[in-house]
């Protein structure tokens, strides 16, 4: 017999199932991003990709789990659409390659595999390889980039040298660099009217990719994959320190709308501090960690020596999530007045 | 009078399926060849046998009385002759035997003299008597002994009397049909339980997915010119868990620590007001149950049923369909499998579900948990079921009591919902199981160490009154001597050396003479234990003797059976 207990219903939900919405919700972040740069998006997608579902055979293999069912998950495909759309879209493939190790080999399987991992397998990879090659992985090309998919393709599998007009910045780097250029003498309003870099309100460009995230984020909310406490929680805590800075001085710093469209704002907000592994489970809890990345992210990106900051504030809240689930263990049924 | 709902978090809504059930009035099932009445149908002590092979029993005659307070009375079915009284299949997951009365019915279905009564001329613990003696329990699942249910709490009012229609269950309907053919006399029934717990108010919970029954039971209460509210609440799983209702009609949470009189509120379930009418008023003790016959059969159907039945033979009225690979008892939820198809129907079995693969096909494989959370929302109690399911997979069940393990009704929503597929309440059981035999254990060694340091006692406390009684001869010996010497010399080696052994430890020899009055106490206490064989002819004791012999093995496991049926929070989907 093949069942022996309660409940002998099950609703129709399965891990996969819950990562192939997730790849879903992504799907309009990746046009935009096709749009503004090209195919060359979705060949870095694709090494990522590769790369991941191998490096996660290896390892299952190895570790003598069963290899079609966690294969099948659709997890390690998850972790590698965050990498390539985490790092910068002209990267060397063998950057994208590392970093997919990374995540797979130590940060997801050294830990335990699927479910056991504290940290965030996308943020390890995208932090170690910034640590390690921080020239590469801050250049972010223009969105008008120049050359067609060919020339993207040299750039990189490596048989072209990289060139100037290939990397740029983000718009967050470019505001950081123009401040600190211009010496005081130039007031933040007047470097972000330059629309040719900082487009409408966030960014030329990228604004829409972060508007593109926020809907599919949206949408995974609608369906109750994630609830809203994380992703509320850290846009609110990027938003309030930056809203509460910007009304302080204006001219020193840009509004709380820029911050939340630029970077890895919504892509983290929607994608990363949801990671249901690595998060916090109980909803204070949840809030708790999304406000406290969100704010860690804001003060890396304006204060630190990175362009962004959303990675390390994720990795450092991850180590704090026992901790916060701990003290947030909601009161259960019957004992809410003690 | 707009009644104001409250709500439980979590829950959950599974496809309820109770349409193909509900199309044909309530049924009787035909006399059986055979009936296997278990002894042991309720919570609480396992009633004494009344009858031998050969007894010829009549319809309604108690073949098994109530052992003590705690557990209810059993009653022959039909008239017919008793074959046997053996061991038999139980209707239980475990399948392993119990105690069973087997009739063979002569078809006359011949009455004892019923003798219906009145119960407002009767005492209030007279009128708990008599439902005692009639077996009524709580028919929702729990088959909690009803009477021990009918006292308001000493220092708390009765302000809620709650009748539980709620029949939350996928596919289960037999509540349904009870409220709308009989609704009267359910009626009558709560009025019974009002008056014996004198509430502020009587609400009558079902769930808005059952209009006929709402419409039925509001007309009943009508007609009979009570002042009862029939109250519709939303149709989500477990809404009729006694806790969800209680909270839902009256904002109240009972906690697993307590008892809900203690919070001046009372649950019965709507087929237990039924049985309790019909024992006072018509003399009738509980016989037979209404029973939803469903799932993987050609005609599903509510049936009233004898309890004692073998499956076999009930089955046999839905015309189960080839594919069937098993029946479940009780919901799809908190059901399960029953052993065999020798188990009997019992009071407990409100529906009986032939399953198939296409109904409930097998579960996916387990897969690691990836932390969502989803359990912990479905969870009506509120729980963290990941965080319980990791420390009962660890074995570390002290951390599974940390996050309040037996909080867990076992309702099954968070198996339900989990991603990972994981049979979470397995887990919740197993946990529990371990932590009530590791209790049971320290409770043993507690008992053998006390008996250790009892006969170390009594051993030193020998030790000293030999010594005492040897001081004393040597005493005596002394005082009879001292005349003797002419001399004045004190005989100062001679007392001193006597008298030391007694004066130097009479600390020692009242703990010894305390420690034996209590070993007095004890055996003392041990032989006025209650017998219920008191009072009764020699043969008839001889003979209980006998049956005590042959249930003296079973004993142990019928009190694991117990102790899992009587752990406080465990509530059947549709509770007493
Ligand atoms: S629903 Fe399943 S996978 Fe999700 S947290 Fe609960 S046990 Fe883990
Ligand atoms: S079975 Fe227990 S843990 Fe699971 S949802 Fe029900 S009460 Fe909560």
């Amino acid at each position: 017999m093949n069942f022996t207990t309660p409940p002998y219903l099950i609703q129709d939900v399965s891990v996969q199932r819950i990562m192939l919405q997730v790849l879903a919700a992504l799907l309009p972040g990746i046009a935009v991003y096709v749009w503004l740069l090209g195919p060359i998006v979705l060949l870095q997608i694709a090494i990522a990709t590769i790369a991941c579902v191998l490096a996660e055979a290896g390892m299952l293999k190895l570790l003598n789990k069963p290899l079609a069912l966690f294969l099948g998950d659709g997890s390690a495909i998850v972790t590698a659409w965050l990498i390539a759309l985490a790092f910068p879209p002209l990267s060397p493939w063998w950057l994208i390659v590392v970093g997919a190790l990374f995540a797979i080999v130590v940060a997801k399987h050294l830990y335990g595999g699927l479910g056991q991992n504290p940290f965030n397998p996308a943020m390890i990879a995208f932090a170690v390889c910034i640590v390690s090659f921080p020239a590469l992985m801050s250049q972010w090309p223009p969105v008008d980039l120049p050359g067609g998919f060919a020339e993207h393709l040299a750039l990189v599998m490596g048989t072209a040298p990289r060139l100037d007009a290939m990397s740029g910045a983000t718009p967050l780097d470019a505001l950081k660099t123009a401040l600190k250029l211009a010496e005081g003498t130039q007031a933040v309003p007047n470097i972000l009217a330059d629309a040719r870099t900082f487009g409408h309100f966030a960014g030329r460009g990228w604004e829409w990719v972060g508007v593109a995230y926020l809907l599919g984020g949206l949408w995974l909310w609608q369906r109750r994959i994630i609830s809203w406490h994380a992703p509320f929680a850290f846009l609110a805590g990027i938003g309030v320190l930056s809203g509460a800075l910007w009304v302080v001085n204006p001219a020193g710093f840009a509004s709380p709308i820029f911050h939340l469209f630029s970077g890895g704002a919504m892509l983290g907000a929607f994608f990363i501090v949801t990671d249901p592994v690595s998060g916090c489970t109980t909803p204070r809890g949840k809030l708790i960690f999304g406000f406290g990345a969100g704010a860690l992210a804001y003060v890396i990106r304006v204060f630190g020596g990175y362009p962004d900051g959303v990675a390390f504030a994720v990795l450092l809240l991850n180590i704090c999530v026992p901790l916060i689930d701990l003290y947030t263990q909601p009161p259960i049924f019957g004992m809410k007045n003690k | 009078m707009l009644q104001q709902l409250f709500s439980f978090k979590g829950g959950v809504k599974p496809d309820t399926n109770k349409a193909p059930s509900v199309q044909a009035p309530i049924g009787t099932a035909p006399l059986p060849r055979l009936l296997v009445v278990p002894l042991h149908q309720s919570i609480g002590g396992m009633p004494n046998p009344l009858v031998e092979a050969g007894d010829r029993v009549l319809k309604g005659q108690l073949i098994g009385s109530a052992d003590q307070w705690l557990s209810s009375a059993v009653h022959a079915p039909t008239s017919g002759t008793v074959r046997a009284i053996e061991e038999r299949v139980a209707a239980h997951p475990s399948g392993l035997p119990t105690l069973s009365v087997v009739i063979e019915p002569d078809g006359q279905d011949q009455w004892i003299e019923r003798q219906p009564l009145d119960y407002q001329a009767l005492e209030p613990e007279r009128v708990r008597e008599v439902l005692r003696d009639a077996g009524v329990v709580g028919l929702g699942g729990a088959v909690f002994p009803s009477h021990a249910k009918l006292s308001a709490a000493k220092a708390v009012a009765m302000e809620e009397l709650v009748i539980n229609g709620a029949e939350c269950e996928p596919y289960m309907t037999c509540d349904d049909l009870l409220m709308r053919e009989r609704a009267d006399d359910i009626v009558r029934g709560s009025g019974i339980f009002r008056d014996l717990l004198q509430p502020k108010r009587v609400l009558i919970g079902i769930e808005d997915n059952k209009p006929e029954a709402a419409a039925a039971m509001k007309a009943a209460v009508e007609r009979l010119g009570e002042n009862f509210e029939v109250i519709t609440v939303p149709t989500r799983y477990p809404a009729g868990g006694a806790k969800q209702l209680i909270r839902v009609l009256t904002g109240k949470e009972v906690p697993a620590s307590k008892r809900s009189p203690e919070m001046g509120v009372q649950c019965f379930n709507v087929a237990t007001a039924y049985t309790a009418w019909r024992a006072i008023a018509h003399g009738e003790p509980v016989l037979s149950r209404i029973v939803t016959l469903t799932g993987n059969v050609e005609q599903a159907r509510n049936w009233d049923v004898l309890l004692g039945t073998p499956l076999r033979d009930f089955v046999a009225l839905g015309q189960a369909r080839p594919d069937t690979n098993g029946y479940l008892m009780g919901g799809p939820m908190m059901g399960f499998e029953m052993p065999g198809l020798d188990a009997p129907i019992i009071k407990a079995t409100n529906c009986i579900i032939a399953s198939s693969a296409r109904l409930f096909p097998p579960p996916a494989p387990e897969m690691p948990c990836i932390r969502c959370g989803a359990c912990a929302e479905a969870c009506p109690h509120e729980l963290q079921p990941f965080e319980m399911y990791w420390f009962a997979r660890a074995r570390n069940f002290g951390k599974t009591q940390e996050y309040n393990i037996f909080d867990c009704i076992e309702c099954g929503c968070c198996s339900y919902v989990c991603p990972s597929h994981i049979p979470l309440v397995q887990y919740f059981r197993f946990a529990k199981s371990e932590i009530w035999s590791r209790e049971r254990e320290k409770a043993m060694a507690d008992a053998a160490k006390a008996r250790f340091e009892l006969r170390n006692e009594r051993e030193e406390r020998e030790k000293a009154e030999k010594a005492e009684r040897l001081a004393k001869a040597a005493a005596a010996k002394a005082a009879a001597k001292k005349p003797e010497p002419a001399d004045n010399a004190t005989p100062a080696s001679a007392t001193s050396g006597v008298d030391a052994p007694v004066d130097a430890d009479p600390a020692a020899a009242k703990k010894a003479a305390i420690a034996a009055a209590m070993e007095r106490a004890r055996q003392q206490r041990e032989s006025v234990q209650p017998k219920n064989t008191d009072g009764l002819s020699i043969a008839q004791r001889k003979e209980i003797a006998e049956i005590e012999a042959r249930r003296a093995p079973l004993q142990a496991r019928q009190t694991a059976l117990d102790t899992e049926n009587t752990e406080p929070q465990r509530t059947k989907s549709n509770d007493q």
